[in-house]
């Protein structure tokens, strides 16, 4: 089996997988990432967002293998020690989550569109998370929590 | 009470939130048991077979595979139970065909489980599952109420003939006739309420463990009422006693009634850890997922309006046919029954209603509760034909509501239910206003200078939460109490924990029940933790639905609370010198009337628990349990105004406005019950608009993927204009009422109604959900000729 090795929330980590694991299957199952949820198998729903070299990935449809020497930010690595990152914080603020499934990969999505666009209008938001399913909040404090999130990143994470 | 920063009233940040925003939620796939093996559920590709032999030789010699087990190896299992009998018109009780967890000789729909099979990884378990020869032996398939209706149509069980389950009747059917021999107009309607599929973004998991050392079992499972699963799945289906049997339902990633019924799945997982003395894992694929998470709604019914020469309602005649599916899932038989036909009085005086359910055995999956049950149907329905009413009496469809709006409480409606409290004119006007109703012509014709149909749509509702004191539900035919459990634990510096039988799977009862706890005891916010999900610390429960965890949960935590007050008011009398009749609590303190003179609760907690100074024969510890059966439903109510544009070159429908006014009773936490509210109406909006499920005649499920099924997303719905108008609920010490199903009841017929509003200058007069391009570029076309 190959190894690969990236560097995950800042940290080096190597592991045998197969040629077909996915990157979300060695987040997972290899390191132990829970955060980044699995909620459909069509790359549709967006629970598996994570960041390879800055940008948002579904890690459902990347494989681990692509990823070998990477950068990989999952939702773990984005707050600084107990400091919640400004998109985490204006997802609490905003009431942007209720049952936390969707909000893993929202949030990885979210910062990733601030980085581009520090003030996106309710319209870029919505499309923007055209990738992104959430069944609980209607997307409406989702919406809120991105702008003001990437409001307060001040257009850098 | 007294209001503070965090107590009742005040929009407090979620306790939950932190660990679901950092990653350190523990929802049931996170969960690994060390040793534990993989389950893989092979199930049915066929909606009707009977099934000639299995061979399972060349899967169990794949790699990693340790056991495979099918239906016959089950066979000594006891099924899966339902939860209510129905009884129909005649008397007689329902027919109720047994369940198997794994099927045995025959498959009753396309995803029905037939076998299991256990590896070392989920891909030897997939892979190996591949290599088991079933032999389908096929039989024609009813996929429909229309099929399984149909003269000479197949049986999906010998003992339903018919394919029926029961035939059922609600209200008065002669004082409903003698209404309409009365009436000087009579409308109908005939309607179909989509099928549903509920798609919580979190799929199905659970692991079972077994402990041959203690007989113990443990299963964690995505359900939103454990207590419940253990009640079926140990008394029922397994034979085990509860003190050997715990389930847990840790984080849960949405459920919307998908998560409430007891599944095969759990079953076989359970007993299957058993067999192996290891620990068993499944993870549902959401492929699967689309084939096996019960669906919803699924309604085919026509009505009949009585009215006078005013346009007040004499009479409501409703015959509806259900589509149950294959096997009777938990709740299935009540939700097109009980939740469903007592619903049609709405917010109207109509003095006599009557409504008759047949419901159908089909080839799919078995259909049950899904946000709303049943009285999104109800309303829908109710609404769509008042709306055609004020249409065919030349009325406005405001003012034909207003009309028959009740307005003495308490009521009681032709249809068995009391409403307790309400006032519908308040969040009529309120929505109005909101909505700039007046205004709407204008914002019609900006639309129509742009090429655009616009219209708009209203509707008035009521629901019926919290269902409701046990001995009527008993009596209706529930086989379960509907009572709740709440406990308060008062440690001995002072901090508390709180156990509750409801389950939080992102509606915030760790936020929410806390800030009633912390009001009411004087204590920190931050002091309080709402422990839910696990039947080893919890006393008992019966989970979520319904909108019933603050109206039934909370009101069980607030007399726990009570309770922990009038044994902390006998410690302090003893430590005040005082008698108990002068002792007051306020604020977190005991205080001897007209005195200055107080214990704190931290003080009582302590002397609780180190009671050297103590009242003679007063039990140590503070930390008191109640059980609370609600005495009657509650009654949320509202009222609903969407607007849309319609593209008539497209048939594109966009929502571009919705407003909702509603009255559900105290609000403990404003954010959390406006993100209820946004939750409902997205969910309603996707009903009206974009979702539904389709079978093929030969039982195929045809949209079985997110690529075939539309689900709302970001940039198909507004923001939403939310506003409210609160009467308390008169029965429960709390006032509240329930929040978590109006959107999905409420708004359904405000979008059709809209629609249609925006069509009718181009001759299109009826519109069916959902309201897709397709379908409404086709009604505009035939509207046409
Ligand atoms: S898990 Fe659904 S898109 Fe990746
Ligand atoms: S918060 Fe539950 S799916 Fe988005």
């Amino acid at each position: 089996m190959p190894t690969v090795t990236m560097t995950v929330n800042g940290m080096e980590r190597s592991g045998n997988v197969e040629g077909r694991t996915l990157l979300v299957e060695f987040l997972r199952e290899h390191l132990g990432l829970t955060g980044t949820h699995v909620g459909c198998d069509t790359s549709q729903c967006g629970a598996c967002v994570v960041h390879v070299n800055g940008t948002s990935v579904k890690s459902c449809t990347s494989l681990a293998a692509q990823a070998d020497g990477a950068e990989v930010t999952t939702i773990e690595g984005l707050a600084n020690g107990s400091d919640l990152h400004p998109m985490q914080e204006a997802f609490r603020e905003h009431h942007g989550l209720q049952c936390g499934f969707c909000t893993p990969g929202m949030v990885m999505s979210a910062v990733d569109l601030a980085n581009q666009n520090s003030d996106p209008s309710e319209h870029e938001v919505r499309e923007w998370l055209e990738g992104n399913l959430c069944r609980c909040t209607g997307y409406h404090n989702i919406v809120k929590a991105v702008q003001a999130g990437a409001k307060a990143m001040g257009g850098g994470s | 009470m007294s209001a503070n920063g965090s107590g009742i009233g005040a929009s407090v940040k979620r306790k939950e939130d932190t660990r679901f925003l950092t990653g350190r939620g523990r929802y049931t796939d996170d969960i690994n048991l060390p040793g534990q093996l993989y389950g893989y559920i092979l199930r049915s590709p066929v909606a009707h077979a009977d099934i000639g032999g299995i061979d399972t030789s060349a899967a169990a010699a794949a790699p990693g595979v340790h056991a495979i087990f099918t239906g016959s190896d089950m066979e000594g299992v006891g099924g899966i139970p339902t939860g209510w009998l129905i009884h129909s018109k005649d008397g007689e009780p329902m027919v109720e065909p047994g369940h198997p967890a794994l099927a045995l000789g025959k498959v009753r729909y396309v995803g029905d489980c037939v076998a299991i099979v256990v590896a070392e990884t989920r891909e030897q378990a997939k892979e190996a599952a591949n290599l088991i020869d079933v032999d389908y032996q096929e039989l024609p398939a009813v996929a429909s109420i229309e099929a399984a209706e149909a003269e000479g149509a197949a049986q999906v069980f010998d003992e339903a003939p018919g394919n029926v389950c029961y035939d059922w009747e609600v209200g008065d059917r002669a004082a409903t006739d003698a209404a309409f021999d009365e009436a000087t107009h009579v409308v109908s309607i005939d309607v179909v309420n989509n099928r549903l599929i509920p798609n919580a973004i979190e799929p199905r998991a659970a692991i079972a463990n077994y402990d041959p050392a203690t007989g113990d079992y443990t299963l964690y499972t995505t359900s939103q009422n454990p207590h419940l699963i253990r009640l079926l799945l140990g008394a029922f289906v397994l034979g085990l006693p509860e003190h050997k049997l715990r389930i847990v339902a840790p984080d849960v990633g949405g459920g919307f009634g998908s998560k409430i019924p007891h599944y095969a799945e759990e079953a076989i997982l359970t007993w299957t850890a058993g067999q192996l003395g290891r620990p068993v894992k499944w993870t549902c694929e959401r492929i699967d997922a689309f084939k096996s998470d019960t669906h919803g709604r699924d309604h085919i019914s026509t009505a009949r309006l009585a009215l006078d020469a005013d346009g007040k309602f004499l009479g409501l005649h409703v015959s509806t046919k259900a589509n149950l599916g294959a096997y009777l899932s938990t709740f299935a038989t009540c939700v097109p029954t009980y939740l469903y036909g007592i619903l049609f009085a709405g917010p109207y005086t109509t003095p006599a209603v009557y409504c008759e359910v047949k419901s159908f055995f089909t080839n799919t999956v078995p259909v049950d509760a899904l946000r709303g049950a049943g009285r999104p149907e109800a309303t829908y329905l109710l609404e769509r034909l008042v709306e055609k009413a004020a249409v065919e009496l030349g009325m406005d469809r405001v003012e034909i509501r207003r009309k028959n709006f009740i307005r003495e409480f308490p009521y009681q409606t032709p249809v068995a239910l009391q409403y307790d409290q309400g006032d519908y004119d308040a969040t009529l006007d309120l929505a109005l206003k909101a909505s700039d109703w007046a205004g709407f012509e204008a914002r019609r014709a900006e639309s129509a200078a742009r090429g655009k149909c616009r219209g708009i749509g209203i509707s008035t509702f009521i629901e019926a939460c919290g269902i409701a004191p046990s001995a009527v539900v008993g009596s209706l035919g529930a086989r379960a109490g509907l009572y709740e459990s709440g406990s308060v634990r008062v440690h001995p510096t002072g901090s508390v924990s709180v156990f509750t039988g409801t389950h939080s799977h992102g509606q915030g009862h760790e936020t929410t029940f806390a800030q009633i706890v912390s009001d009411m005891l004087g204590v920190d916010f931050e002091a309080v933790d709402v422990v839910h999900g696990d039947s080893a610390k919890i006393p008992f429960g019966m989970g979520t639905y319904g909108s019933r965890s603050l109206a039934v949960g909370g009101t069980a935590i607030y007399l726990a609370v009570e309770k922990v007050i009038e044994k902390g008011k006998k410690i302090a009398a003893h430590l005040l010198e005082a008698s108990v009749e002068d002792i007051e609590f306020e604020n977190g303190s005991f205080t001897v009337a007209g005195t200055d003179r107080s214990k704190s609760l931290g003080e009582v907690a302590l002397t609780a628990y180190v009671p050297h100074n103590y009242p003679e024969g007063l039990e140590p510890g503070l930390e008191e349990t109640a059980f609370y059966d609600p005495l009657n439903f509650t009654f949320p109510a509202g009222t609903h105004v969407a607007e849309v544009e319609v593209d008539p070159e497209t048939g594109e429908v966009e929502v571009v406005a919705v407003t909702g006014a509603d009255d559900v009773g105290r609000i403990i936490n404003p954010m959390i019950v406006d993100g209820q509210l946004h939750g409902g109406l997205a969910h309603g909006i996707g009903q009206a608009l974009l979702e539904e499920c389709l079978y093929q005649d030969d039982g195929q499920l045809q949209t079985g993927s997110y690529l075939d099924y539309t689900m709302p997303r970001a940039a198909d719905l507004p923001s939403f204009n939310i506003n409210h108008n609160t009467t308390l609920c008169t029965h429960n010490p709390l006032g509240v009422k329930g929040v978590g199903e109006v959107g999905s009841i409420g708004v359904p017929p405000a979008v059709i109604n809209a629609v249609i509003d925006a069509l009718r200058p181009l001759g299109v007069n009826d519109m069916a959900m959902p309201a897709t391009s397709q379908k409404v570029w086709q009604a505009i076309q035939q509207a046409q000729g």
